[in-house]
C-alpha cells in the first residue's frame, strides 16, 4: 500500500461511503445544514447500486419511509441535525418499539432552535440519548475525525442489526463539512476495535414478503408475534427486554481510546471534534515534560462505565472539553469519586475549543 | 403455483368487531376482505397499514401482514414498504383524523404517486377520543370541542388528493355495494390511489347532529362533492419512475473524495493557518482548494473550510486553510498566520480574525483594502506586471500563485500539478496561463 497516498474528503462523504459499504440500500432524509451533504451523496449513489434514496416532505415522513422500508427488508439510514432530530422523536420511539435496525447520523449545530446557523456544536449529546418518550436506551457513537467517521458508520450498521435498535452517529458541522487530507490507508483499514457479532441478540427482523410468514409490526405493546396485548406480565417482560438487550451488552458496545501515561494524576476526557483539540493539547503538554493521560470516548451511550472507571486509577483531576455546557461532564461526575476535581472546558460561541484553552485548564 | 382460495381475509377468531353498534367501520372492512377475495391475493402479498383512532383497531381482523404505527404517519410507512418491495400490495386504513394530522403526508404521497392504496374512514369526527371535531367536520356541527357549532371550513380529502396529482381518486360511502370493485380498481392502479369513504360514527357524530345515512347523502349533494371515480391518470408511479432513475444513475459522476499521491516535498516545520477573504464569484473556495491540494501533493496535511452566506453569488466568500507537517488536529482558526484580503466583503467578514493577528503575522491586501486595524505586518498583493489585466477576473487564483511564491510552503510546481489534477481542462488551462506570469 502506498502510504503517501492521501484523500481529500469531508465527513459527509466518509459517512455516506461507510453506510454504502455497510450495505445500506435505503435512505430518506430532509435537507438541513450541516447534514445535507450526506443526503445529496446518498441520493446520488444509492440508485447506482439498485438502492433507493429520496427526500421526504419533512423529517417525520423521511423516518417513516425508513421504518416502513426496514419492515420490508431494507437496510436503512438517515441523517439530520438537532432541529431535525426534534421531528424524528416520535418515530424513534416507534423504531425502539418495533425493534427496527436504524442508523441515524446527527451533524450537530449550535442551538437552541435555529441557533447560530450554521456553527458547530456538541449540544445534542443528551438529546440523542433521551430522544423519545419512555427513556429506553439507544446507542450513540461519536467519531473524532474523517476516517473514524467512515469506520464508525460501518460499525453503527452492525450494532443496529445486532440489537435491532436505533444507533446514532454523533458528529458535527466541523467534521461533516470540512475537507481534509487523510491517509488513504486510514480510510481502508479499520482500527483494531472489537468485532460486533453478526448474530442478533434477540431474533432477526423477518421482513414482509410474498409467500413469507405473516407478520404484524406495531407501535403498541405486543406479544412476540406482534399482537397487541394489555397483559401486564407480557408488557413488563417486553419492556425489560428492550432495556436489557442494550444494558446487558455494554462491554461489547463500549469503545474508547485510552492514552494513559503512568504517574499522571490528570486525565482529560473528550469525544467528537473536541477530542482532537484534546490530543493536540496532550501532545504539547507532553513535549513540555508534563505527565498527562487522555481518554477518547467513541461510544457515548450506553456510557462505557467500566472503561471510564478503570482509567480513573490514581487520577485526582479530570478535565472535560466539550462544545456544550457540560452535558457529558455530569455523567463523569456521577461516576468519579467525590474527591476528584472535575473541570469543564466549554464553548458555545461558534468557535472550536482550542488546544490552548485545554492547556490553560491544565495549568490552572 | 395455484392461487389460494380464501373465503374471507378476516381473521374470524378475532370477531366480533369491537366497534360501537351501528359503526360503519365493519362494513368497510368486510368490503376490503371481499375485494381481496375477488382479487384472489395471497395474504402474504398484502400489507395493511393502519393509522391511529378506531380504524387503528382494524389490523388484527385481517389474515394479511399488518403494520400499526403512529397517528397521521401511516401513509409514510406504507410508501416505505412499497418502495422497498414493489411485489407487496400496500393498503392504508386511515381516518379523517389521520388525514388532518398527516395532511402533509397525504398530499405529498399523491404528488409522489407512490403505488399504495389509501382507504379513508371518514366519519366527520374523532371517535376514539370522545367525538372531538376533525378536519372534515361539517360547518355548524356539534362535537365535543365545538359545542356551539364548528366554524371551520371542512377539508375535502378526495379533492386534496386529486388536485395534488393522485393517480386514482374516488369518493364513496360505506354503504356502497360496489366498494369491493372500486377498491380493486384502486389497488390495480399503478400509482397513488385513494378512496374517501364517508360513513357514520354512531357513538358521537350521528347522535349529536341527527346525522343518518340520508342526511350524509344530502350533505354530499349540498357540498357539490360527487361520489364515484374523480380522477384516473396515466402518470407513472414513483416505483416506475424510480426504475428510470436507477437506470440512468451510473451516468452521474461519483461524489467520492479526491485521491492525491505525494509527488513533491516540503520542509515546513509548523502549521500555517491561511485565510482567503473575498467576495462571491471570485472563486475564493476554489483557490483555497488549490492551496490545500498543492500542500497535500507535497506530503503536507491540510484542512479546508469554506464560509459563505446562505444566498449565493452575493456577499462574502472565505476559505480557511490549515497546512501542517503533521495531521491537522485542531482545524479552527481564531488567529491566522496569513490573511489575504481580495474584496471588501471578505475583509469585513474576517475583521475579528485580522484584529487578532500579531506582528509576526502577515496580511496581504488587494488595491484599496489595506490599512486594517491589526498589529499584523500589512503588505500589498503585488501581482506580476503581465498579470495586471487578469486581476479583475481571476484575483483568487493569482493570489494562490502569489502566496505560493511568497510563503514558500511547498514548490510552485505543486500548485501547477494541483491545477492539472483537480480542475476541469478548460479552467486548468486558464489557471496555468495565470501562473505562467509568475515564472
Amino acid at each position: 500500500m502506498n502510504t503517501k497516498r492521501r484523500e481529500m474528503v469531508d465527513g459527509a462523504a466518509a459517512i455516506a461511503r461507510g453506510a454504502l459499504d455497510a450495505g445500506c440500500n435505503f435512505y430518506a432524509g430532509y435537507p438541513i445544514t450541516p447534514a445535507s451533504g450526506i443526503l445529496t451523496h446518498m441520493l446520488r449513489e444509492l440508485p447506482k447500486v439498485g438502492g433507493i434514496g429520496l427526500q421526504g416532505e419533512d423529517e417525520i415522513s423521511s423516518l417513516g419511509h425508513c421504518i416502513g422500508a426496514a419492515t420490508a427488508g431494507a437496510t436503512v439510514f438517515t441523517a439530520t441535525s438537532g432541529p431535525g432530530l426534534s421531528l424524528y422523536s416520535e418515530n424513534l420511539g416507534l423504531s425502539i418499539m418495533m425493534e427496527i435496525p436504524l442508523v441515524i447520523a446527527i451533524s450537530q449545530r449550535l442551538g437552541p432552535s435555529t441557533g447560530a446557523a450554521t456553527a458547530t456544536a456538541q449540544g445534542d449529546i443528551q438529546f440523542m440519548r433521551w430522544c423519545t418518550s419512555g427513556g429506553y436506551p439507544v446507542i450513540v457513537l461519536s467519531p473524532t475525525n474523517i476516517p473514524e467517521s467512515y469506520h464508525l458508520t460501518k460499525r453503527a450498521f452492525k450494532l443496529a442489526k445486532r440489537f435491532r435498535n436505533p444507533v446514532f452517529i454523533a458528529t458535527d458541522k466541523e467534521t461533516v463539512m470540512t475537507t481534509e487530507s487523510v491517509a488513504e490507508s486510514e480510510m481502508l483499514n479499520a482500527p483494531s476495535w472489537n468485532d460486533i457479532p453478526d448474530k442478533p441478540v434477540y431474533k432477526p427482523l423477518d421482513p414482509y414478503q410474498k409467500n413469507g410468514a405473516i407478520h404484524h409490526y406495531t407501535g403498541s405493546s405486543h406479544t412476540e408475534e406482534g399482537h397487541i396485548t394489555k397483559d401486564p406480565e407480557i408488557i413488563a417482560e417486553f419492556n425489560e427486554r428492550l432495556k436489557n438487550k442494550i444494558t446487558d451488552h455494554i462491554e461489547e458496545i463500549s469503545l474508547v481510546k485510552e492514552d494513559m501515561e503512568s504517574g499522571s494524576d490528570t486525565l482529560i476526557i473528550s469525544y467528537g471534534i473536541s477530542a482532537r483539540s484534546m490530543e493536540a493539547a496532550v501532545n504539547k503538554l507532553r513535549s513540555n515534560g508534563e505527565k498527562i493521560s487522555a481518554l477518547t470516548i467513541y461510544s457515548l451511550w450506553p456510557i462505557p462505565e467500566k472503561r471510564i472507571l478503570s482509567s480513573l486509577d490514581g487520577i485526582k483531576r479530570i478535565i472535560i472539553p466539550e462544545m456544550n455546557h457540560g452535558q457529558y461532564r455530569h455523567e463523569i461526575e456521577r461516576l468519579a469519586n467525590k474527591d476528584v476535581d472535575i473541570v469543564g472546558v466549554n464553548r458555545v460561541d461558534t468557535f472550536l475549543i482550542t488546544p490552548e484553552e485545554i492547556i490553560k485548564a491544565y495549568n490552572d | 403455483m395455484t392461487k389460494p382460495k380464501l373465503d374471507t381475509y378476516i381473521a374470524e377468531e378475532n370477531l366480533p368487531y369491537e366497534f360501537c353498534p351501528g359503526c360503519s367501520h365493519g362494513k368497510i372492512l368486510g368490503a376490503l376482505s371481499n375485494s381481496l377475495k375477488q382479487q384472489n391475493l395471497d395474504p402474504s402479498e398484502v400489507v395493511i397499514v393502519t393509522d391511529i383512532g378506531c380504524v387503528g383497531l382494524s389490523d388484527k381482523y385481517f389474515v394479511t401482514h399488518a403494520f400499526h404505527g403512529l397517528h397521521g404517519r401511516a401513509i409514510t410507512y406504507a410508501s416505505g414498504i412499497k418502495m422497498q418491495n414493489p411485489e407487496l400490495k400496500v393498503i392504508v386504513l386511515i381516518g379523517d383524523g389521520g388525514c388532518g394530522i398527516g395532511g402533509h403526508h397525504l398530499l405529498n404521497a399523491a404528488r409522489l404517486n407512490t403505488d399504495i392504496t389509501v382507504l379513508v374512514f371518514n366519519n366527520f369526527n374523532f371517535g376514539m377520543t370522545g367525538g372531538q371535531h376533525s378536519v372534515t367536520t361539517p360547518l355548524d356541527s356539534i362535537t365535543a370541542t365545538t359545542t356551539l357549532g364548528s366554524t371551520d371550513a371542512p377539508m375535502d380529502i378526495a379533492g386534496t388528493a386529486k388536485i395534488n396529482g393522485g393517480g386514482f381518486v374516488a369518493r364513496a360511502t360505506a354503504f356502497d355495494k360496489d366498494l369491493p370493485d372500486l377498491t380493486e380498481k384502486a389497488m390495480n392502479h399503478d400509482g397513488f390511489s385513494l378512496i374517501d369513504i364517508w360513513e357514520l360514527c354512531t357513538a358521537y357524530y350521528v347522535v349529536r347532529n341527527d346525522f343518518g345515512r340520508k342526511e350524509m347523502m344530502g350533505y354530499m349533494d349540498s357540498m357539490g362533492m360527487e361520489s364515484g371515480i374523480l380522477q384516473e391518470t396515466e402518470r407513472p408511479s414513483f416505483q416506475t419512475s424510480y426504475k428510470g432513475i436507477q437506470g440512468q444513475a451510473s451516468k452521474q459522476k461519483s461524489m467520492s473524495g479526491l485521491v492525491l499521491d505525494t509527488k513533491f516535498s516540503s520542509d515546513l516545520e509548523k502549521p500555517v493557518r491561511i485565510v482567503l477573504a473575498g467576495a462571491a464569484g471570485q472563486k475564493v473556495v476554489s483557490a483555497g482548494n488549490l492551496l490545500a491540494s498543492a500542500a497535500t501533493l507535497s506530503g503536507l496535511w491540510t484542512s479546508r473550510r469554506a464560509d459563505f452566506p446562505i444566498t449565493i453569488q452575493t456577499g462574502f466568500s472565505v476559505a480557511e486553510i490549515v497546512i501542517s507537517p503533521e495531521p491537522v488536529l485542531y482545524s479552527g482558526i481564531i488567529k491566522p498566520d496569513v490573511a489575504a484580503l481580495i474584496a471588501s466583503e471578505g475583509k469585513d467578514k474576517i475583521d475579528r480574525l485580522t484584529g487578532a493577528m500579531e506582528e509576526s503575522d502577515t496580511i496581504y491586501f488587494a488595491d484599496n483594502l489595506g490599512d486594517v486595524d491589526s498589529s499584523a505586518n500589512q503588505l500589498p498583493l503585488k501581482f506580476p506586471e503581465g498579470a495586471k489585466k487578469e486581476v479583475r477576473k481571476n484575483i483568487a487564483a493569482l493570489t494562490a500563485g502569489y502566496l505560493t511564491k511568497q510563503l514558500n510552503l511547498f514548490p510552485f510546481e505543486a500548485l501547477k500539478e494541483a491545477i492539472r489534477q483537480t480542475q476541469k481542462p478548460k479552467i486548468a488551462e486558464i489557471n496555468l496561463g495565470l501562473l505562467a506570469h509568475f515564472e
